[in-house]
């Protein structure tokens, strides 16, 4: 009886869908110009028009007539600029002007070995000192100067993302005003797909490692702001008593008290930002940022798989270095240091020191410690080739068949069925769903969100990415939570997952089409499966979480009572999960808007082609409104699940 | 002795909710039960009226919720009174300025909080030299002053720990000592022994008192425990919902209860350890035994051995040996099994 009520909610929905050969053309498809036919605009309202206005405002503005808003954008690439040069300096090119050279490659692995067994013990030293062995060993192809030239711009952008974070979420932590408006807007950039920041800075920026750097920047910079945030506002308030009660001054405060207070939450931030970093340093190339990722989009561009998929396994190693570095600078807690000698109170500095020493007085002598000896490098690309060879070769008729049917027997009937949905429908869908789960004004916020879609003028390419979103989303789903539920029932199936899951998720997101390319070539299978392959992540994670984590006494209470394994399973733990399930599903759908829009690289429809053609004609007011419509479809599926999920929460009394 | 006023407070109020100032002012600063619980607002203090004494420990009792947290935080201004008046060493600090107001915490003011509060990234040493470092001192001044209060609150040898190395017991001495560095005129301990396990608790009660000895600060403590308070307090004040029913001696509350609530919770409390024989004696009349005399203001328990050995009552005596009144040995059988009696 519940129920049936319950689907009451669509039903306004479904009245409509079967309306649908009586409704008025203007309802099915959102009209392409306004009322009394504006010419030559796309949608309903001119947003791209807008946006483009404000654009070639900002760059003709002066600023009390002194400078052009140009002159800032340049004296920002001038500094990026200088920094950029100095880190490269340091890692691959050397100094020329001051006759000195760049960190020997022998350094940046002992450093790394050394660093990692101080932070963590040898497992931490083994991976970071073979993360850049490799790096020298397989530099055949200069993969060495490449990575050098990701972890310079890295460097640069980390930092600079990290500090403006930072103050971001102290402005938003200090002023409650100040923080009305930058969670709603941290919120739509951390949904915006990176190409719309792309698109934006090389306007403003031009292209480049520097044009690159910024984006990186801008696109890092969120996560950080909201931890800072997050973490300020966790300290517990006996902690902030007792900095007054010591009289701190209110920078005292910040500086002496709340910054190292909220330190776990900076860490996590730290760790999220170089992620975050690599990933966007990796998508940049698309403006002309130099490294590992430009070198992968030219050889995937010219179908060279082998030669791109070595690249791409130098980007994993890196990914997987700096993630877990990050982590384990975040997990080390002060320990007192004993009394004595200075190399027994710290003998992994004092080593260090003497492992430089030793470099400088050496390396005259040995110059394979400057650079890696040339004829000792290796190539995999070949390797790689005969492989695809050989899948091809063996496997192409089935595979070929395979995707052929998948897309003519499921894909394309779902596409069809998702894009004749009357766009009032969606509206009514969405309108009833946000009432339900959290009142008018969800409803309101969602309906919105929706409408700037339909009036945008793309409706019909997001309902494409919708599609694609959804049907990846299913088979996550299918695939992802039996998976997590399979996992979560023995503590070694369960430890193993989290670690695939947490060595996957560090991938930048471009490196999933390697291995789907390399299967089907280009097209729509193969982009609906490098979307799954990324997507399920999220959705195995969360539901492994939430049957983990139902209170061991609930379970013992069913166990009591005489419950089989699976009858505990079925009727307790995952009714118990459902509501992280649902968080896990709605994080899936994230992923998966993300990796649509990379996707959108090697061909599909959707709006992921649209914002390549701006990025291609460097149309900003087009990207930053395809990258918004994006943003929304991902903030109305959040909303409408995150409010679902705490309805739950608190119905089952978990909240 | 004449007592000099330490912190005078007059009519202090404290509401949680939406608006509590023009609701206070809506209802002539005197707010009825109804009126607070159908606008929904929390009566954290209401009307709060007393003054702390120089050199004296006042503990502040009450059960969890009671107020006794937001009333010591208005105190020390950490928490914004809604109404009311404080005074410290005769300065309003409700108008005191921040400047003055961080002057003033600074040098005169110390706090020990319930889950100790110290700040993880920095060594005990550096803990307990904070409040000195924000006032600016110079490194090895501070550090000097620091390594004596590790001597006095018993932490040698552990200067250069991180307080997640330390035992809670430890954590909180950490803490006690960062509260002392300043050497300040008056110190507040909020519940500084509740998170510790009985046996540390009873450990670390016992260092207090022997640090009061050495120091003679004056002291607000607050505590729900009523051993705890009759072990350390000159005066006690019972909270309730925001009010604070009764403040007096500990002898006074259990002889003479002002509601039914202190009355309650005070009954477990042995008597013979708080009452003093002044309290039960009697005028003489009949027989008085000669061998035995007992001073007025010794506790019953420490006289009632003695008492009991005898056949008769026992005369009682001044500080001047003037005999004053006598002791009947069934007056004191029956306070001393009171509690058990109405049970
Ligand atoms: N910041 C606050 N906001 C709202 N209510 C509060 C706040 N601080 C305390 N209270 C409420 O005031 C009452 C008294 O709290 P408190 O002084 O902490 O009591 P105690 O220390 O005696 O346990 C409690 O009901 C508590 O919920
Ligand atoms: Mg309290």
């Amino acid at each position: 009886m519940r129920h049936n009520k319950a689907l009451l909610v669509f039903a306004p929905f479904f009245l409509l869908i079967i309306l649908k050969p009586w409704l008025p053309g203007w309802a099915k498809i959102p009209p392409k110009s306004c009322l009394g036919g504006c010419a030559d605009i796309e949608g309903m309202i001119p947003f791209v028009d807008w946006v483009n206005a404000v654009i070639n405002f900002l760059r003709k503005y002066e600023f009390f007539g002194a400078f052009t808003f140009r002159d800032i954008t340049r004296s920002i690439s001038g500094i990026i600029d200088s920094l950029l040069h100095f880190t490269e300096g340091l890692l691959h090119e050397g100094f020329a002007d001051f006759n000195i050279g760049a960190i020997p490659w022998i350094a940046l692995v002992g450093a790394a070995i050394i660093y990692g067994w101080y932070l963590r013990g040898w497992k931490l030293a083994l991976l970071g000192g073979g993360c850049f062995f490799y790096l020298a060993l397989f530099s055949k192809r200069g993969i060495w100067e490449l990575s050098m030239q990701t972890l310079s711009a890295i460097a640069v952008s980390a930092p600079i993302a990290g500090l403006i974070g930072i103050l971001v979420g102290i402005l938003a932590a200090k002023r409650k005003s100040a923080e009305r408006i930058i969670w709603p807007i941290l919120n739509v950039l951390q949904s915006l797909p990176h190409f719309s920041y792309l698109i934006i800075v090389a306007i403003f920026f031009g292209v480049g490692s520097k044009a690159g750097v910024i984006a990186t920047i801008i696109f890092a910079f969120p996560p950080m702001a909201r931890l800072t945030l997050v973490g300020l506002q966790n300290i517990r308030s006996e902690v902030i008593e007792a900095g007054m009660m010591s009289g701190c001054s209110r920078m005292q405060m910040l500086f002496k008290v709340e910054l190292p207070s909220a330190r776990n939450e900076l860490m996590l931030g730290v760790n999220q930002i170089i992620m975050q970093c690599l990933a966007m340093v990796v998508i940049a190339s698309f403006i002309g940022q130099s490294g590992l990722g430009h070198d992968l989009l030219t050889r995937l561009q010219r179908l060279a798989i082998g030669q791109a998929l070595e690249v791409g396994i130098a980007v994993v190693f890196i990914a997987i270095a700096l993630d877990r570095f990050s982590q384990a600078i975040a997990n080390k807690q002060p320990t007192h240091i004993p009394e004595g000698p200075f190399w027994k109170r710290r003998p992994y500095l004092t080593t260090f020191i003497g492992f430089v020493v030793a470099i400088l007085v050496l390396s005259p002598a040995l110059p394979f410690i400057a650079k890696f000896p040339e004829h000792l490098t290796i190539s995999t690309s070949t390797f790689w080739d005969s492989i695809v060879d050989y899948i091809t070769l063996h496997f192409y008729g089935p595979l070929a068949s395979f995707r052929d049917a998948f897309l003519v027997y499921f894909l394309i009937p779902v596409r069809s069925a998702i894009t004749g949905i009357p766009w009032i429908a969606i509206i009514a869908l969405v309108a009833c769903l946000g009432w339900k789960m959290g009142g008018w004004r969800l409803a309101l916020i969602v309906c919105l969100f929706v409408f700037f879609i339909a009036a945008s003028g793309y409706w019909v390419r997001a309902m494409i990415t919708l599609y694609m979103v959804l049907v990846s989303l299913l088979i996550c789903a299918l695939l992802g939570i039996p998976l997590g539920i399979w996992a979560s029932r023995r503590d070694w199936t369960t430890r193993v997952m989290q670690n695939i899951c947490d060595t996957f998720q560090t991938f930048p997101s471009f490196i999933y089409l390697l291995p789907v390319v390399m299967l089907f070539q280009i097209n729509d299978v193969s982009a609906i499966f490098a979307i799954i392959i990324y997507a399920s992540i999220p959705i195995v994670r969360y539901t492994i979480f939430g049957l983990r984590n139902v209170p061991q006494e609930i379970i013992e209470a069913a166990v009591t009572s005489g419950c089989t394994q699976n009858q505990v399973l079925w009727k307790v733990r995952l009714p118990m999960a459902f509501p992280e399930i649902i968080l896990g599903l709605n994080q899936t759908l994230m992923f998966g808007l993300f990796m649509v829009m990379i996707a959108g690289f090697i061909g599909t429809v959707d709006l992921s082609q649209e914002i390549f053609r701006a990025l291609t004609f460097n149309d900003g007011g087009k990207g930053l409104v395809i990258g918004l419509c994006v943003s929304f479809i991902g903030l109305t599926a959040d909303r409408l699940l995150v409010a679902w999920s705490d309805r739950q929460k608190q119905e089952y009394g978990l909240a | 002795m004449s007592k000099n006023i330490k912190i005078a407070c007059k009519d202090i109020w404290k509401l949680y909710g939406s608006n509590p100032q023009d609701f206070f002012e809506k209802h002539q600063r005197n707010p009825s039960d109804e009126a607070i619980k159908s606008e929904q607002y929390i009566p954290a203090v209401r009307n709060a009226n007393f003054d702390v004494y120089d050199g004296e420990i006042l503990v502040i009792m009450g059960l969890s919720g009671s107020g006794k947290s937001t009333l010591v935080r208005c105190l020390s201004r950490l928490v914004e009174p809604t109404w009311g008046k404080v005074e410290f060493d005769g300065i309003d600090l409700l108008q005191a300025s921040e400047k003055t107001l961080i002057e003033i915490r600074r040098h005169k003011m110390g706090m020990v909080f319930q889950n100790f509060a110290l700040l993880p990234h920095r060594t005990v040493l550096q803990n307990i030299a904070f409040p000195l470092e924000v006032q600016g001192i110079d490194k090895s001044t501070r550090e000097e002053k620091a390594r004596e209060i590790i001597e006095i609150v018993g932490l040698q040898g552990r200067d250069n720990y991180y307080p997640r190395e330390l035992s809670g017991g430890q954590q909180q001495r950490v803490g006690i000592g960062r509260s002392l560095a300043v050497e300040p005129d008056i110190w507040f301990l909020d519940e500084p022994f509740s998170a510790l396990d009985p046996l540390i608790r009873k450990e670390m009660q016992n260092e207090f008192i022997r640090l009061q000895s050495i120091l003679g600060k004056t002291i607000v403590f607050i505590t729900h425990d009523f051993d705890e308070a009759i072990k350390l307090a000159d005066r006690i004040a019972i909270m309730y919902e925001g009010v604070i029913v009764q403040l007096g001696t500990a002898e006074e509350l259990i002889s003479n209860p002002a509601t039914q609530y202190v009355a309650e919770f005070t009954r477990d409390i042995p008597r013979a350890k708080l009452l003093s024989v002044q309290s039960i004696m009697e005028p003489i009349s009949g027989e008085v035994s000669d061998q035995v005399h007992v001073y007025a203001n010794d506790s019953i328990e420490k006289v009632a051995r003695s008492v009991l050995a005898q056949e008769s009552n026992v005369s009682v005596i001044d500080q001047t040996d003037q005999v004053i009144g006598m002791l009947k040995r069934e007056r004191l059988l029956e306070t001393i099994f009171e509690n058990s009696s109405e049970e």
